[in-house]
C-alpha cells in the first residue's frame, strides 16, 4: 500500500463490480493523504451512494468538511439534486415572464431520463474538466457507481464531444449548440484530465472471484481504450484459514486463490495492492484509518459488534421460494440490490430451478455489465438467456425508427434523423424500451429479470414513471408494452420484487432505501433474499465464526423491519456459476417454514 | 425573408428521445432543412432549451397567455401563419413565396396535427 500512497496524481477514479469495498478504499485512501497533511475532496458518484455511512456524516452536492478528519471533504452527486439544480437553472429566471402553464409543461419536459443523466453528467464533468471548481484541494478522489454506470458517465465525455462536433442541425437534447461553447471546452477538458496518466489514476477494486476480476480486467481495458492507462489494482477481502480443520475456510482460501491464479497473467503486469478480508463492515473514520495498515493480524479482526444473545427468526429457504413462485405459472420475478450481493446468481438459480420444472422461463439482466450467460450456462430447452446489451438496443431502435418514422424522407431529412439519433440519449431511450419490451413477456411464461446495482434500477424506474406520465396524457400513441410497463410493476400478482442483500450493515441500509423508493412508486418487493450467510455455516474458523455472529443483528434487523418474507442463502464453498453449481443453493427437498436459530 | 418556428418543449427537434418517435417532428425537420436550402432565414426556439425567445417576443407570449396549447408557432416575419400544429412542406413553401420544384414523397399522415405531442404536455389537445 505504501507505493501506492506516495505520489498520487491529483485525481484518483476507485471503480469496480459492486460489493467489493469501493468506497471503504476511497475512503481509507482519502484519510491516508489528509494524514499527509493534504486537503482532500471526496466525490461519490453513485446514485445511491453509501458514503454518508461509511463516513458517519450527512452529505450534499456542495463539500461538507468531515467532522475527526481535518483536511478531509466530500461530497454526493445526487442525479436527482442535480436534475432539480439544472430544472431551475432553466425555469427560475423565467418565472413571472411566461404563462405559468408553459412553466409547468417545461418543467415536465426537463423531468426525463435524459435530463437526470446530463445534469448529473455536467456536475462530474465540472469537477474534472474545470480547474476552479476544485481549486481549494490537493487531491480528488471519486468513488464510482458499480462498473456499468462507471463505464457509461466516463464514455459521455467523448461522446458528447463527439456528438457537438459533428452535429450540424443547431441543437441537442443538451440544449442550443450555440450556448454550449463552454460546456464543450469543460467536456473536453474532462476526456484530457482523465486521459492524462500524471493527473488521473484509475484504481481498480476488486475480490479475489472469479466474477469480480473479469469485470475489473474488462473495465480495464475499455477504459484503457479511452486513453486511461494509468492504472492498478486493489484486491480487497482477500481471506486466509486459520483453522486447518474446517472445512469452509479451507474451501475458502482455495476458491481465492483458483480465481488468482486464472487470472495470473493480467495480474502480472498491474501494479497490485492486497487487502485482508475483515470481520465485518468497515464503517466509520477510525475503522477506516486501519484499512489500508499492513494487518493480516490486526487485533479486532474477529471481534464481534455489537454483541447480542440468540434469537430466533422465521426465515425460508430458496427451495420454500421457488415453490411459492411456480404456483403462479407465470410473471415477472426481479432481483434488486447492491451491487455484489448476488442478484445475477439468485435470479439464475430461481430461473434454472423453475425451468427443470418444466416451466418456460426467460432470464435477462438489465445490468449492462452482468454475466447472466456465464453464470446460467446451461442446455435446458425452455430456458431463455438474454441480456439488454444497450449498444445491440440502440443500433435496433435506431434502425426502427429509420424504418419508421423516417421512411417517407428524403435523403437529407434522413440524413439529419440519423445525426439526431446518434445522440447519446438515444441509448437511454432504447434500453428503455427493451426494459418494457421484456416485462411484458410475463405474460405468457416466467421472466426472471435481474436488474442493474440499486442507482442505475432508481434511475430506471424514475424513467418509467416520467414516460408513464406522457402515456397517460397520449395513450393511444405509445407501444403497448410501455403503457402496460408500470401498471405490471405494480401489480404485485404479476410482478414479484426479490430484493437480496448481504447480512452486512450497508447492503441491508441500502436495500431498505430501495425498497422506500420502491414504495413510493407503488411497487411492493415480494420477499428479501439474504445471501451468503456464514450465520448457521457453525465454521470454527476464528474469522468466519466472528463474521458470523456478526451477522446475527443485521439478519434481525431484515426479519424484525424490513421484510414480508426472509429468505437465507448460505455461503456456499463453490463459486455459484453455473447451473450444476447453482443447485448448491437448494435444498435437497422441499422445506417447510422453518425458524432459523442464531447462537 | 425570416420564418420563426416556437416549438412547445422538447428533448430533440426530431423527437427522437420520447418512448416514441411522432414520425411528424422529422419531417418537419427535414422540411425546415429544405427551406434553408431556399435562403429563408428560419430559426427554431424550444421551450424547454430557450425560453428567453419566448419571453422576448410579444407576439409569442401573447399567444401563449391566451391559449397555452397554442404551440407549435410559425411566425413569417414577427406575424403568426401556423398555430398548433407545424405546417406543411407546401404550407411553407407559400409563407415564404418559393416555389417547390419537385414535391418529394411526404405522405406522413397529419391525423396528429399537434406535432410535439409526444414530447410534451402542452401540445396535446391543441386539435380540439
Amino acid at each position: 500500500m505504501m507505493t501506492f500512497l506516495q505520489d498520487t496524481t491529483r485525481y484518483l477514479f476507485f471503480t469496480g463490480k459492486g460489493g467489493v469495498g469501493k468506497t471503504s478504499l476511497a475512503c481509507a485512501t482519502a484519510l491516508a493523504l489528509v494524514e499527509q497533511g493534504k486537503q482532500v475532496l471526496l466525490v461519490s458518484t453513485d446514485p445511491a451512494s453509501n458514503l454518508d455511512e461509511v463516513l458517519g456524516q450527512r452529505l450534499t452536492s456542495t463539500p461538507s468538511a468531515i467532522p475527526g478528519a481535518p483536511g478531509l471533504f466530500a461530497l454526493n452527486i445526487d442525479p436527482e439534486e442535480a436534475a432539480n439544480l439544472y430544472r431551475e437553472n432553466v425555469i427560475g429566471p423565467y418565472r413571472g415572464k411566461l404563462p405559468a402553464a408553459a412553466l409547468r409543461s417545461m418543467e415536465e419536459q426537463l423531468s426525463g431520463a435524459c435530463t437526470t443523466e446530463i445534469a448529473a453528467f455536467d456536475e462530474f464533468s465540472r469537477l474534472l474538466g474545470d480547474p476552479k471548481a476544485t481549486a481549494a484541494f490537493d487531491r480528488v478522489i471519486f468513488d464510482t457507481a458499480p462498473t456499468g454506470h462507471t463505464l457509461r458517465l466516463l464514455t459521455l465525455p467523448k461522446a458528447w464531444t463527439g456528438f457537438l462536433n459533428a452535429n450540424t442541425s443547431g441543437t441537442s437534447c443538451l440544449g442550443p449548440l450555440a450556448g454550449l461553447e463552454k460546456q464543450r471546452g469543460v467536456y473536453e477538458a474532462t476526456l484530457t484530465a482523465l486521459a492524462d496518466a500524471t493527473r488521473t489514476t484509475l484504481v481498480l477494486v476488486s475480490r479475489a472471484q472469479k466474477s469480480t476480476l473479469k469485470e475489473a480486467k474488462r473495465t480495464s481495458a475499455e477504459l484503457g481504450l479511452l486513453g486511461i492507462t494509468n492504472q492498478r489494482l486493489i484486491l480487497n477481502g482477500l481471506f486466509r484459514a486459520r483453522h486447518g480443520e474446517d472445512r469452509l475456510a479451507q474451501a475458502m482460501e482455495g476458491r481465492d486463490r483458483a480465481a488468482l491464479a486464472e487470472f495470473a497473467d493480467w495480474l502480472a503486469g498491474m501494479p497490485v495492492t492486497r487487502v485482508p478480508l475483515r470481520a465485518q463492515n468497515v464503517i466509520g473514520i477510525d475503522r477506516l484509518r486501519g484499512l489500508l495498515g499492513d494487518s493480516w493480524s490486526q487485533p479486532d479482526d474477529t471481534e464481534v459488534v455489537p454483541p447480542v444473545g440468540a434469537m430466533n427468526i422465521l426465515a425460508e429457504s430458496l427451495t420454500w421460494l421457488v415453490d411459492d413462485l411456480a404456483r403462479a405459472g407465470r410473471g415477472v420475478i426481479m432481483t434488486m440490490g447492491k451491487g455484489g450481493v448476488g442478484k445475477t446468481t439468485i435470479a439464475a438459480a430461481i430461473a434454472g430451478e423453475l425451468a427443470q420444472r418444466g416451466y418456460s422461463v426467460h432470464l435477462s439482466t438489465t445490468d449492462p455489465a452482468a454475466h447472466v450467460h456465464a453464470v446460467a450456462a446451461t442446455n435446458l430447452k425452455n430456458l431463455q438467456v438474454s441480456r439488454i446489451d444497450p449498444a445491440a438496443e440502440t443500433l435496433a431502435y435506431t434502425a426502427e425508427v429509420i424504418a419508421t418514422a423516417g421512411k417517407d424522407l428524403d435523403a437529407e431529412g434522413r440524413a439529419l434523423l440519423e445525426e439526431d439519433l446518434r445522440s447519446p440519449c438515444t441509448e437511454e431511450i432504447a434500453v428503455f424500451r427493451a426494459f418494457a419490451r421484456t416485462v411484458a413477456d410475463g405474460d405468457t411464461g416466467f421472466v426472471v429479470l435481474d436488474t442493474a446495482p440499486t442507482g442505475h434500477t432508481l434511475l430506471l424506474l424514475d424513467a418509467t414513471e416520467a414516460y408513464h406520465r406522457e402515456v397517460l396524457r397520449h395513450a393511444s400513441d405509445m407501444p403497448a408494452e410501455v403503457r402496460e410497463l408500470l401498471p405490471r410493476l405494480r401489480d404485485a400478482n404479476f410482478t414479484k420484487v426479490l430484493i437480496v442483500t448481504l447480512p452486512e450493515a450497508t447492503p441491508v441500509h441500502e436495500a431498505a432505501y430501495l425498497q422506500e423508493d420502491l414504495r413510493r412508486a407503488a411497487i411492493e418487493p415480494y420477499a428479501w433474499v439474504v445471501n451468503q450467510t456464514f450465520a448457521e455455516s457453525g465454521s470454527r474458523d476464528p474469522l468466519l465464526a466472528a463474521r458470523g455472529r456478526n451477522e446475527r443483528p443485521h439478519i434481525r434487523e431484515v426479519a424484525e423491519q424490513h421484510a414480508q418474507q426472509v429468505i437465507m442463502v448460505p455461503w456456499v464453498p463453490e463459486e455459484p456459476v453455473g447451473f450444476d453449481r447453482l443447485g448448491q443453493l437448494f435444498e435437497p427437498k422441499a422445506a417447510k417454514h422453518r425458524e432459523v436459530e442464531l447462537v | 425573408m425570416k420564418l420563426d418556428v416556437f416549438d412547445p418543449p422538447m428533448c430533440c427537434s426530431s423527437g427522437v428521445c420520447g418512448p416514441k418517435v411522432d414520425p411528424v417532428l422529422p419531417r418537419f425537420a427535414a422540411d425546415l432543412d429544405w427551406l434553408r436550402g431556399q435562403g429563408v432565414a428560419v430559426a427554431r426556439y424550444n421551450l424547454a432549451q430557450q425560453p428567453m425567445a419566448f419571453a422576448d417576443n410579444e407576439t409569442v407570449k401573447t399567444a401563449l397567455t391566451e391559449d397555452e396549447n397554442c404551440l407549435p408557432l410559425t411566425l413569417v416575419e414577427g406575424k403568426i401563419a401556423c398555430r398548433g400544429r407545424y405546417p406543411t412542406r407546401s404550407e411553407l413553401a407559400r409563407f415564404a413565396g418559393v416555389k417547390i420544384v419537385a414535391i418529394p414523397v411526404v405522405t406522413v399522415k397529419q391525423e396528429a396535427c399537434c406535432g410535439g405531442a409526444s414530447a410534451s404536455g402542452s401540445a396535446s389537445t391543441c386539435c380540439a
